[in-house]
């Protein structure tokens, strides 16, 4: 019913203008650029609800599509759609961008307009990503959201961002060529550049695997999966709190995308074939960065190094024999981590806005004198702990189940993630909250203000409803995650 | 019955809601939270009436499914029959004593209503535990009850023990919910179910299924899933290996240690493995693993009773022992007789622990007994319920703990004569267990509350009975810790109480003669000699020849250094996981992720700007250099165009 309304395009453009209205205003006046970003932030995100209430959970067909034609020489299109993949990911997209906005609110002072509209213009395109049904389109829009976040990290990162901004563009550039070398092969073959046609073509076997490597690549760099991860936790790092938070939340679940997108249905044989690989990987990323994460001294490298476990989490379900259940599983992962992750990094912001430091030696003992936030953070580690009742849990509990099934190491390592991952959060939550106050900067410490209240609470609201009550969240994917196991059933293999 | 048992689950969690969230006073916080808790306990009772008195049929409904995948529904829902009422009973029970004796015990302490509102928030979760009707809602409350337990035992955060204490007891706990989880995943790989009653019902098709764990060796199914959830019980339940954490726990404050670290939560696992029974039934290899660690556990943990001077801990290795108790039930598939001493356990346990807590206030927070003594006269009704509690836990003839006890000596010896593995020791370490256990409770009551003065004066001269919202819990505890067991024996044990619950029962109604004909009998076995030469040896070494347990330190120097050591667990645990995973933590990271990884990233960086340098050579700027390059491409061209074609 929405179908002549364009609403997919009115997500992607709306922010994107916002954004350069705000810039026209410019930093001058940041008082008015504000409420702008955030007015035109919320309205993206109520409209993007239209999705999910307008949704058709029983077909597995792209719905609310729009198709243009672009570059008709090539048979390239402007072609958008949705289905229970994309649109949970599009609203994460549009929800996170209005607590990034609310977020920077009155930390960041340098060029504060800039600042919002790299948040919108990033929020359309990432939308773009995520709708994209024109293989073309897709690419240009995933290397086009490099952009903002290089500037993001680029202009108010920390002291070492020049290195952290050239290390992460080049290492998702790089990987994006192959997936780019990919996507020419396969419009070789197929004379068009529409990933549902991709999916119903016949390839060989030897191409199917090279293709697979080509993906894995470029996804692997941006979930990222062991060994090519290190790149996140010098941009986390760097980043500002806001950026952290994009890139948790939404980034990293491109990659996740890009394997239920592209890898699984279009070379589906292959990712059979190699699912060892995946799982082997996933495992590592599990277990070696837990351990990793453990020592860290620097609250945002843990995070990052945690988000990098809990993604493993979502790519390991993602390649056990085709299941339903770890397929939605990581799907549930990827979107509890968005809530979590975040908020997670919004957490480290509070502090560091107000002590200038990520050292967990720098605090102690802040439950003293911030109680409010400290429940907050709790709540936050134990949801990261993956605590029952908490959107952490689901995730986790889907894809141990469907672990089990296929082999009992796999689970039997999949969950060491219960003790190590309770490790490492609560023993930062220990040193960081617990104890006497540690040093006269934590004494002088104020608590959470409204707004920052506001935002906390907001996402504990949220963590605590899908973890009491997740199907919400799983229902709209059923039948595309079915019709997908389905369709990874059948060969593509040409006879 | 959906309603009422939906207002038994949400009145606590409403309470703690009210006490935790909103900026109420410290009066509204208590009344609200023990005006909750005792809606539950009543409503306890009558669904406890309709069911056990009534004989009404038990209660199964889904309450709300939670997801969906595929063919599979995860729930959330209520099954209510004996065993959960009974359960409910005991857990609400002792809840409210405690909320009431928290108002005493707590009232000056800055963290009034927070403490309420853990408290009642722990109600709400272990009424989830044992009111649910499937596997994952039982994982919800098991995990719920351990995050109240973080979240008690660190409540005055400020001390660096009990922040420790804290995150050793959740990650010992995690690992046992690390086995409990995968235990999960084998059920719903076998059942394709997490629902209770189908598992159940399933449960003997799978009595000879074989599984490959490791390849080539053929497990057997039920084995596997009854191993691997009862880790998940050894770690809630405290049960060797994993009991480290409960002594530390003793950091938190008094009160809950009575309800959460004694009377329920720790007797979660006892509970979940009574629940599987019909799962267990079919294994006897997991029966005999369960009992034997259940034996190691009662015997050796009470050993450790022995040498600690801080009243608490005594109580504390006091609940593992007794824990090891019921455990050893179980293994014996007595579960009922497990169950039934889990309940009087939860009354007697929680009045020691709060007559505990009664000295602590009275002595201005000294626990230790060696700077007690006395106390009898300042304290007179603390001094008659502990003694109640004390005669309880002994298994003195009469009292609770009695009718308990001697039903599980009585099931380990039925099982040792079947010939069950490992039946053998279990009985003798249960038998040396009742002489242990009588020395070392006797022990802290003489110690306490006989002998010598031996606290200072200014706290001598405070020293007075507590307030009455501390002695009235104690009385209405030891009431029950005196007449529950004779009340109950005959249907829990020798009656059809448990029918349909719990799948196997020993014991026979024939054999059973009614109270005092098993009192009698009782008193003609070895345990009640072994209880009374406990006490009386207590007396000897600590009122007649106080010189005699330093002498014996003093011989047997090196058992007496391993006890206080405690085997050394903590030690080995603090050097090999906690220590070993941040070196291998530091070797992934410093040499795995910065030397390796980035050293061939950056390697890669480094060799791209090498071979630029060496390209740039090449731009050198002189005009010759570059057309004498093109006359040499030229004629590499040409003479490719020229020889190629003779090729």
């Amino acid at each position: 019913m929405f179908t002549d309304f364009s609403l997919l395009s009115l997500l992607i453009w709306l922010p994107i203008l916002g954004g350069i209205w705000v810039i026209i205003l410019g930093n001058n006046q940041a008082s008015i650029a504000r409420p702008i970003a955030l007015a035109v932030s919320l309205v993206t995100f109520l409209l993007s609800l239209i999705l999910y209430f307008g949704f058709d959970t029983t077909t597995p067909a792209m719905q609310f599509t729009e198709t243009l034609s672009w570059i008709p020489a090539f048979n390239i299109q402007y072609s958008l759609g949705v289905d229970g993949i994309s649109m949970p990911l599009i609203i994460l997209t549009t929800f996170t961008t209005v607590l990034v906005i609310v977020a920077g609110w009155e930390v960041i002072q340098d060029k504060a307009a800039h600042y919002m509209a790299a948040f919108l213009i990033m929020n359309g395109l990432m939308v773009g990503v995520f709708a994209a049904l024109d293989a073309i389109l897709f690419y240009v829009l995933w290397e086009a959201m490099l952009i903002p976040m290089f500037l993001i990290i680029g202009i108010w990162g920390g002291p070492n961002r020049v290195y952290a901004t050239i290390k992460f563009f080049l290492y998702t550039f790089l990987g994006s060529v192959f997936m780019l070398i990919a996507l020419l092969y396969l419009y070789s073959q197929s004379n068009s550049f529409a990933i549902l046609d991709y999916h119903k073509l016949a390839i060989p076997m030897t191409a199917q695997i090279l293709i697979f490597l080509a993906f894995l690549i470029a996804f692997a760099v941006k979930v990222p999966m062991w060994p090519v991860h290190t790149w996140l936790p010098d941009a986390h790092v760097e980043a500002p709190t806001g950026g952290s938070v994009i890139l948790a939340a939404i980034m990293l679940k491109m990659g996740g995308y890009g394997f239920l997108r592209f890898s699984l249905p279009i070379t589906p044989d292959a990712s059979q074939e190699l699912a060892w690989l995946m799982i082997s990987l996933s495992l590592i990323a599990i277990v070696y960065i837990s351990f990793v994460a453990l020592v860290q001294q620097d609250m945002k490298k843990l995070i990052a190094y945690s988000s990098i476990s809990h993604m493993g989490f979502a790519t390991l379900g993602f390649f056990l024999g085709s299941s339903v259940m770890g397929i939605e599983g990581g799907m549930v992962q990827m979107i509890s981590h968005g809530f979590i992750s975040g908020a997670l990094f919004l957490s480290v912001g509070v502090l560091y806005d107000r002590l200038h430091s990520r050292q967990i030696k720098d605090y102690g003992g802040v439950a003293n004198t911030m109680p409010k936030f400290a429940m907050f953070a709790v709540l936050f580690a134990m949801a990261n702990s993956g605590l029952p009742a908490t959107s952490g849990f689901v995730g986790e509990f889907l894809i141990i189940l469907a672990s089990f099934k296929v082999n009992f190491w796999i689970a039997f390592a999949a969950a060491t993630i219960m003790i190590l991952g309770a490790a490492y959060t609560l023993w930062m939550i220990k040193r960081v909250f617990y104890g006497e106050i540690g040093n006269e900067g934590v004494a002088a410490l104020k608590d959470i203000n409204g707004r920052e209240t506001f935002i906390l609470a907001t996402l504990a609201i949220i963590v605590l409803f899908f973890g009491i009550y997740p199907a919400p969240m799983l229902d709209v994917m059923h039948s595309t995650v079915e019709h997908l196991v389905q369709h990874i059933g059948i060969s593509k293999i040409p006879n | 019955m959906q309603n009422i048992s939906l207002a038994i689950v949400l009145a606590p969690l409403f309470g703690a809601i009210i006490a935790g969230l909103f900026p109420v006073s410290k009066r509204v916080a208590h009344s609200v939270t023990i005006g909750a808790v005792g809606l539950s306990f009543v409503l306890s009772v009558c669904v406890f009436y309709k069911i056990v008195i009534l004989g009404e049929a038990g209660f199964n409904e889904t309450l709300y499914i939670w997801l969906e995948v595929g063919a599979i529904k995860f729930e959330i829902g209520f099954m209510v029959d004996s065993l959960t009422a009974m359960m409910m009973l005991v857990v609400t029970f002792v809840s409210w004593m405690v909320h009431i004796y928290t108002v005493g015990y707590m009232r000056d302490d800055p963290g009034y209503n927070r403490f309420f509102s853990y408290i009642s928030l722990f109600t709400f979760a272990m009424l989830m535990l044992v009111m649910s009707n499937n596997f994952m809602q039982l994982f919800f409350g098991w995990e719920a009850v351990g995050l109240v337990s973080y979240l008690l035992i660190g409540f005055w955060f400020t001390r660096e023990s009990a922040i420790y204490a804290n995150l050793k007891a959740f990650l010992v706990n995690r690992v046992g919910d690390f086995g409990f989880i995968l235990g999960i995943a084998a059920v719903l790989m076998y059942f394709n179910s997490l629902n209770y009653v189908e598992v159940f019902s399933h449960a003997n098709e799978h009595k000879d299924t074989m599984m490959q764990i490791i390849p080539g060796l053929d497990w057997s199914v039920m084995t596997v899933i009854c191993i691997l959830l009862f880790i998940g019980a050894m770690g809630k339940s405290a049960q060797f290996p994993l009991h480290v954490w409960l002594p530390d726990s003793m950091e938190g404050p008094t009160p809950i240690s009575a309800l959460i670290h004694a009377a329920t939560m720790v007797t979660a696992g006892i509970f979940m493995v009574a629940r599987m029974s019909p799962l267990f039934e079919l294994s006897t290899t997991a029966l005999s693993f369960v009992m034997i660690i259940g034996a190691i556990t009662a015997l050796f943990m009470g050993l450790l009773g022995l040498v600690q001077n801080d009243i608490k801990r005594v109580v504390a290795y006091s609940t593992l022992s007794q824990l090891g108790y019921m455990t050893v039930a179980l293994g014996a598939s007595a579960y009922a007789a497990g169950v039934f001493h889990l309940m009087t356990h939860a009354f007697f346990k929680a009045l020691l622990f709060l007559g505990a807590g009664s000295v602590i206030i009275a002595m201005h927070h000294e626990q230790d007994m060696r700077k007690m003594g006395g106390l009898k006269k300042y304290l007179p009704i603390t001094y008659w319920t502990a003694l109640i509690g004390s005669l309880a836990l002994i298994g003195f003839p009469g009292f609770s703990g009695f009718f308990s006890k001697d039903a599980i000596i009585e099931a380990t010896h039925h099982a040792y004569e079947a010939e069950r593995a490992g039946a053998g020791f279990a009985y003798y370490a249960v038998l040396l267990g009742v002489f242990i256990t009588a020395l070392y409770s006797f022990r802290m009551f003489f110690l306490t509350f006989h002998g010598k003065e031996r606290m200072d004066e200014h706290t001598r001269s405070h020293l007075h009975e507590s307030p009455k919202v501390v002695t009235i819990p104690l009385i209405l505890l030891a009431i029950p810790s005196v007449f529950i067991g004779m009340l109950t024996i005959e249907p829990m044990l020798f009656g059809e109480y448990f029918k349909g619950v719990i799948a196997h029962n020993p014991f026979n109604a024939e054999d059973y003669h009614g109270v005092i004909g098993f009192m009698i009998h009782g008193m003609l076995q070895p345990p009640f000699w072994l209880a009374m030469a406990g006490v009386g040896t207590a007396y000897y070494l600590y009122m007649k020849a106080p010189h005699i347990p330093e002498q014996i330190t003093y011989r047997c120097n090196l058992f007496h250094k391993i006890l206080l050591d405690k085997y050394g667990f903590d030690r080995f645990n603090d050097w090999f996981f906690a220590g070993g995973t941040r070196k291998i933590g530091n070797i992934f990271w410093k040499i795995g992720d910065i030397k390796i990884i980035e050293g061939i990233v950056n390697g890669l960086a480094k060799m791209v700007i090498w071979l630029s340098s060496v390209i740039r050579q090449t731009q050198t700027g002189f005009l010759y250099h570059y057309a004498f390059a093109m006359i040499l491409g030229l004629a590499v061209l040409l003479g490719i165009f020229v020889f190629g074609a003779k090729l």
